[in-house]
């Protein structure tokens, strides 16, 4: 009989199971892991670099970049660091539409890591069902910012504009019947907001549907259960955050603890799971989807009785309205004041951190008194976890390594940034 | 520390707390609440151990290591040797004193985030290299296992050296890559670019082609436009 030597194997960076350009060298003792030792950086676009060398606006779309599955939660620490400095205060509707956004954008994000997740361990159909339901929140970033994906509708001072008074609708198509096109532009009848109100109602029962295919699922359990189980004192010590510290049972979440625009006047729980394995972080993950849509209708529910301003009125930071451009020249001026040159932002330094989908998701800002951000670092929360990919992995199998990669809900563009 | 907006005493507690243990500590308060401890590199150590095990502090996690490169703090483009005598700057006056270096002699400062979970609160730690030594910190890896990757990062990309770190190899730039990408004397379009080379049969590396252009100049203005006039709207930041 011959003896197995350990050997090494590289695993990705074009592999489906490697969540985007993530590179393994993995050595093995036969399947089981001894150490793994992951290569970052193929995604690096020196972001925070780059930002050094833009007004602080021009930056604003670059963190739509960064963790590419949800946009505007990016946006929204960036934005929150440069208030802070700025020392502004932005209307209360903005504050409604900001969190509104935060919540249907981590909906859109555990959405498409549940898919992804289920994917990776062989549940092909809840990828399908995951991206359908996807789909209509970025239907609701084009109806509010124009883009489906990178939106750049935070602005320092509010948000960019209003939620739309009509939804846009579904044209002919030859390729659809017009009984089908009706059905399709059905709940598109009315307002953004009688969109989202519809998706609301709808998302619970769709949630039922994925825990109706997973949860109690026997395969889904033997893939899950036990796989890269993190104590909560490890949690703490790895620097882990979001769902991967509430995974380990660690109740923390910086919405409750260190609470920014409207989250204290709104009602919601946050899931702790117990055992910190892979199954207890999908666990928190569903349930955290429920809480944010009860968070989105609640919005909502403000949002319909209070219109009001979505922009700060200070032509030195947001731009004037259009039709105030048309006949005063103070405006114009401040327009193009703001467009060539941007604001300057007075000396400081300050670390604004949110509660992003994948966790705590912050921006250090330091400014020397310039139109510029003199740095800017950015806290991805991924960066963290995969740091910790090499402990969460060892003595498992390859198999598992895939369930402890799609656990962590990694995406590249924050993590290489 | 809790950061909601409008409350005036965050901090304050965990200033005097620092102050009560380390009567020296040259640590101060943000207006806004967030508490920046500056130190020296060879009391890193000691301080760090202190704040992750006593109970009074328990900063359980390590959020984030990080480096700024005081290289060209406050200067800015505008002002120009080649345009004529009044310049660029002839429609600007002056009327309060540009932003100074911030309080400290070197180049590089590492700056640390601690999060304590069980006290919610949080501690900014900048440690303060100074010009003529080396650019050397102590690792944090043995407290914080988070230390690891993060300190491989400023080290990739500012090229600070953590002493004790036990795998300090570059983690986010190519492999072979030289330099130190985030100095402020490294160019935003770096140094070499790479293509194809039909004839040669394989990629090659060669001095980048493009220059740096500046499609808007960075300005420090310290006009009236930004003169505070409403007590309540613009705090002073830097402490």
């Amino acid at each position: 009989m011959t003896e197995i030597q350990s050997y090494t194997l590289n695993f990705g960076p074009q592999h489906p199971a490697a969540h985007g350009v993530l590179r393994l060298i993995l050595e093995m003792d036969g399947e089981v892991i001894r150490k793994v030792d992951p290569h970052i950086g193929l995604l690096h676009r020196a972001t925070e670099k780059l930002a050094e060398s833009k007004p602080f606006n021009q930056s604003i779309g670059y963190m739509d970049r960064l963790d590419y599955v949800s946009m505007m939660v990016n946006e929204h620490a960036y934005v929150l660091a440069i208030e802070r400095l700025l020392g502004i205060e932005i209307p209360i509707r903005a504050r409604y539409i900001r969190v509104l956004f935060d919540e249907l954008t981590r909906i859109t994000n555990h959405l498409l890591w549940l898919g992804s997740h289920a994917l990776d361990i062989g549940a092909m159909s809840v990828f399908l069902y995951a991206f359908r339901e996807r789909e209509d929140i970025m239907d609701m970033y084009e109806a509010v910012s124009g883009a489906r994906l990178h939106a750049t509708y935070y602005r320092p001072g509010g948000v960019h504009a209003d939620l739309p008074d009509r939804m846009p609708q579904h044209a002919p198509s030859r390729w659809r019947s017009k009984k089908e096109q009706a059905e399709h532009n059905r709940n598109r009848a009315g307002s953004l907001i009688d969109f989202i109100r519809d998706f609301t109602k709808r998302l619970p029962g769709r949630i039922d549907e994925f825990e109706n295919l997973l949860t109690d699922n026997r395969i889904w359990k033997q893939r899950t259960v036990g796989i890269g189980v993190v104590s909560p004192e490890r949690a703490l010590q790895l620097g882990f955050s979001g769902p991967m510290l509430r995974g380990s049972g660690v109740a923390w979440d910086l919405r409750r603890t260190q609470p920014y625009e409207v989250y204290p006047d709104l009602e919601f729980d946050i899931p702790v799971g117990r055992e910190g394995d892979c199954y207890d972080r999908y666990l928190v993950r569903i349930e955290e989807m429920r809480q944010s849509n009860r968070i989105v209708s609640q919005c909502l529910d403000w949002l319909v009785d209070h219109p009001g301003p979505v922009i700060l009125d200070d032509y030195k930071i947001a731009p004037p309205p259009r039709t105030v451009m048309k006949h005063d020249m103070e405006a114009l001026i401040h327009h193009f004041k703001l467009f060539t040159e941007g604001y300057t932002v007075p000396a400081g330094e300050t670390y604004a951190a949110v509660e992003h989908p994948k966790g705590e998701f912050g921006i250090y800002l330091v400014s020397d008194g310039a139109n510029k951000p003199y740095r800017l670092k950015i806290r991805a929360a991924g960066f963290a976890h995969l740091a910790a990919l090499d402990e969460m992995a060892r003595g498992h199998m390859i198999p598992d390594l895939v369930a402890i990669i799609g656990t962590q809900d990694i995406v590249f563009g924050e993590i290489d940034r | 520390m809790v950061m909601t907006d409008g409350s005036v005493d965050e901090g304050q507690e965990l200033c005097e707390a620092v102050r009560a243990r380390w009567p020296e500590a040259r640590v101060s308060r943000s207006a806004r609440g967030e508490v920046t401890w500056s130190l020296t590199p060879d009391t890193l150590l000691s301080v760090a151990r202190v704040l992750q095990g006593d109970p009074r502090f328990s900063f359980e996690q390590l959020m984030d290591v990080t480096a700024v490169d005081y290289l060209a703090y406050g200067k800015e483009d505008w002002v120009t040797e080649t345009a004529t005598a009044t310049g660029f700057s002839r429609a600007r006056v002056a009327v309060q004193a540009p932003a100074v270096h911030p309080p400290m002699g070197g180049r590089f400062e590492v700056v640390y985030h601690l999060l304590s979970v069980s006290r919610n609160e949080r501690l900014r730690l900048k440690v303060v290299l100074s010009p003529d030594c080396p650019p050397l910190v102590p690792s944090l890896t043995g407290i914080w296992a988070s230390a690891d990757w993060f300190e491989r990062e400023v080290f990739d990309l500012f090229g600070i050296l953590f002493e004790g770190h036990p795998d300090l190899r570059r983690i986010l730039t190519d492999y072979g890559f030289i330099g130190h990408p985030f100095r402020k004397d490294f160019p935003l379009s770096g140094e070499v670019e790479v293509r194809y080379d039909p004839e040669s049969r394989r990629v090659v590396y060669e001095p980048v082609s493009i220059t740096p252009r500046t499609l808007v100049p960075r300005v420090i203005r310290n006009d009236a436009r930004y003169q505070n006039t409403d007590p309540g709207k613009k705090e002073p930041s830097h402490d």
